[in-house]
């Protein structure tokens, strides 16, 4: 329908908002990035290369590096084995909305529960974190699961992540491995394939776009990880992020030019997903 | 015969799956159980005793729901969440509706660039606008109240809602809109009497999202907040109470829970728009 200029009265409210809350402050914080403490100096590259040689920012890389790749690889594949065992089950439905549940939770709750389970308290005490009691029923030393660094405290922090976040990706590839057509398991396990050769090459084959979108989403989350690192530990023992790092430069230390360069090197490193977002939705415009 | 053996050769299947489901329950369960539990027993034993020993039964107790809500100010705070979630999700659908429906319906030059820049700005971190925006909030004397974070929200969560509705819109059928337009409907009416009623399910989805996105949010509360108290929403309220007080479980269950109920009401009685809603809109993060 073409009805002249009527459209733009649809999409003014929308565009003044988009342009308010998203274009301008995005042009502008890479403006202030290459600005001083107070966005009075002209400092040119000096924000990023603090950003880039600071030992805090060094450390923050290092854990959202160890976020992208643990937490991925765990909330996909355990996302991707739930929604393959499910389908062979008749209870289904109830175990899928235990998984499900975290993801409606905020991430500050999910914060004070895990704080719960990872209570730490001296071996002669009674534990009253779950965790510390197995341990120590087991025969060990009660463990400071956010305390011992580098490695114990920051996978604690990223197990919290994969409880609220394998939901999610069980609930995709779970439609997409029911959209597998019935016949082609069936003619794959006539034809001798045991379970394993079946996953190997008839589900994944089949669910690669969709492992794909599910991926990019979880990276596009991880580089963004803010709440649970701020609630659980708020950075300490070293075990902040990027986010987190951005937030304490712009509240605590009010360097707003080097809180927006971290923000710009935050938004540079999704750039990637973003045009593989794009591409993939053209392309399926295309097929529409 | 042959069922048994077809239930052997599920047995570890089952097993996976129903320790998967223990593994992913029993954190909630520990906080449910805690939050009924009086101080001095929370310091003395593991929640899990409760559930074996049936002489700690009589001692839960309300007391710490009562602390929380009345004293240490989550009353207030789940008061402020609705004032903020509530308005945030009308706005945000009502403008997202309309830009859906002139890009789903509407020919104009520049349609495609703008759905592309639209899908662009979904993944947009919102770290990238917190400075400029909240200077901006600081000049308009808004920073600190509920209106600046309605629009605030409403912008941020504009993108996914729009990319949403859009889909679903545009998948309407053709012949309903033209025949529609032969009778001489304005394309207003068409969007009030034909569009939002066929998208009521899509509509729930999206609202069910953005509610949940909004009630759980605590970047956008704090930045443009300020972090006062009064209009502290239960997400910022609950983590002061971790920041001040971190070893008293039995507020911070309470505390936790209370900022749960609402989202877990939505979950069980809506879980199916829920989904619904996730399955459309797999490229947020």
């Amino acid at each position: 329908m073409n009805m002249g200029r009527v459209h733009w009265l649809y999409l003014a409210p929308a565009l003044l908002m988009l342009g308010l809350f998203l274009i301008y402050p995005t042009a502008e914080t890479v403006r202030l990035s290459f600005y001083g403490p107070r966005s009075d100096v002209f400092v040119g590259f000096q924000n990023y290369v603090q950003a880039f040689t600071s030992q805090p920012m060094l450390i923050a890389f290092r854990n959202n590096l160890l976020w992208l790749v643990v937490f991925t690889l765990f909330t996909v594949g355990m996302g991707l084995l739930l929604a393959v065992l499910l389908d062979r089950v008749r209870y289904e439905t109830v175990i899928k909305s235990v998984i499900f549940l975290p993801m409606a939770i905020s991430y500050v709750a999910a914060g004070v529960i895990w704080r719960f389970m990872y209570t730490f308290r001296p071996a002669v005490a009674p534990q009253i974190g779950l965790l510390n009691a197995i341990v120590v029923a087991v025969g060990g030393n009660p463990i400071g699961w956010l305390i011992e660094r580098p490695w114990v405290n920051n996978l604690a922090l990223i197990a919290v992540g994969v409880w609220v976040w394998t939901g999610f990706c069980m609930v995709i590839l779970s439609a997409a491995y029911k959209g597998i057509p019935r016949e082609m398991l069936e003619a794959a396990r006539i034809d001798g394939a045991n379970e394993w050769q079946l996953f190997l090459h008839v589900t994944i084959p089949f669910l690669k776009s969709t492992l794909a979108v599910v991926t990019t989403t979880m990276i596009v989350f991880v580089l963004k990880v803010f709440d649970i690192v701020y609630v659980m530990t708020n950075g300490a023992y070293d075990t902040d992020v990027i986010a987190n790092r951005m937030y304490n430069e712009m509240f605590y230390f009010h360097n707003y030019g080097l809180a927006s360069a971290i923000a710009v090197i935050l938004f540079l490193a999704i750039i990637p997903f973003l045009v593989i977002n794009v591409r993939r939705f053209r392309a399926q415009e295309a097929v529409r | 015969m042959r069922r048994w053996r077809q239930l052997l050769k599920l047995l570890p299947v089952h097993l996976v799956v129903i320790a998967l489901a223990a593994i992913w329950l029993t954190p909630s369960l520990g906080l449910l159980v805690s939050s009924f539990r009086p101080r001095q027993d929370l310091l003395a034993s593991g929640w899990w005793t409760t559930l074996v020993n049936p002489s700690y039964w009589p001692r839960f107790t309300l007391d710490n729901y009562r602390d929380v809500l009345f004293r240490q100010g989550m009353g207030r705070a789940f008061l402020n969440s609705f004032i903020i979630t509530v308005p945030t999700t009308l706005i945000t659908l009502s403008i997202a509706a309309l830009a859906a429906y002139a890009l789903a319906w509407m020919n104009f030059r520049g349609r495609q660039l703008l759905l592309m820049t639209v899908i662009g700005l979904i993944v947009i971190p919102l770290q990238m606008t917190l400075i400029p925006v909240l200077r901006m909030f600081n000049a308009l004397k808004i920073s600190g109240t509920f209106p600046g974070v309605w629009l605030a929200h409403t912008g941020y969560g504009l993108p996914l809602m729009i990319y949403l509705l859009r889909n679903f819109f545009g998948a309407l059928p053709r012949e309903l809109f033209e025949s529609a337009f032969i009778d001489g409907a304005s394309p207003f009416t068409a969007f009030l009497r034909l569009t939002l009623p066929l998208s009521v399910p899509v509509l729930a989805s999206a609202a069910i999202f953005q509610f949940l996105w909004v009630w759980n949010d605590l970047l956008v509360s704090l930045v443009y907040l300020g972090g006062f108290a009064r209009v502290a929403p239960l997400t910022v309220q609950l983590s002061n109470l971790v920041g001040s007080r971190g070893q008293d479980w039995h507020l911070l269950t309470a505390a936790a829970f209370v900022s749960m109920i609402v989202p877990m009401i939505v979950f069980f009685s809506l879980q199916r728009y829920f989904v619904r809603g996730i399955l459309a809109g797999a490229l947020k993060g």
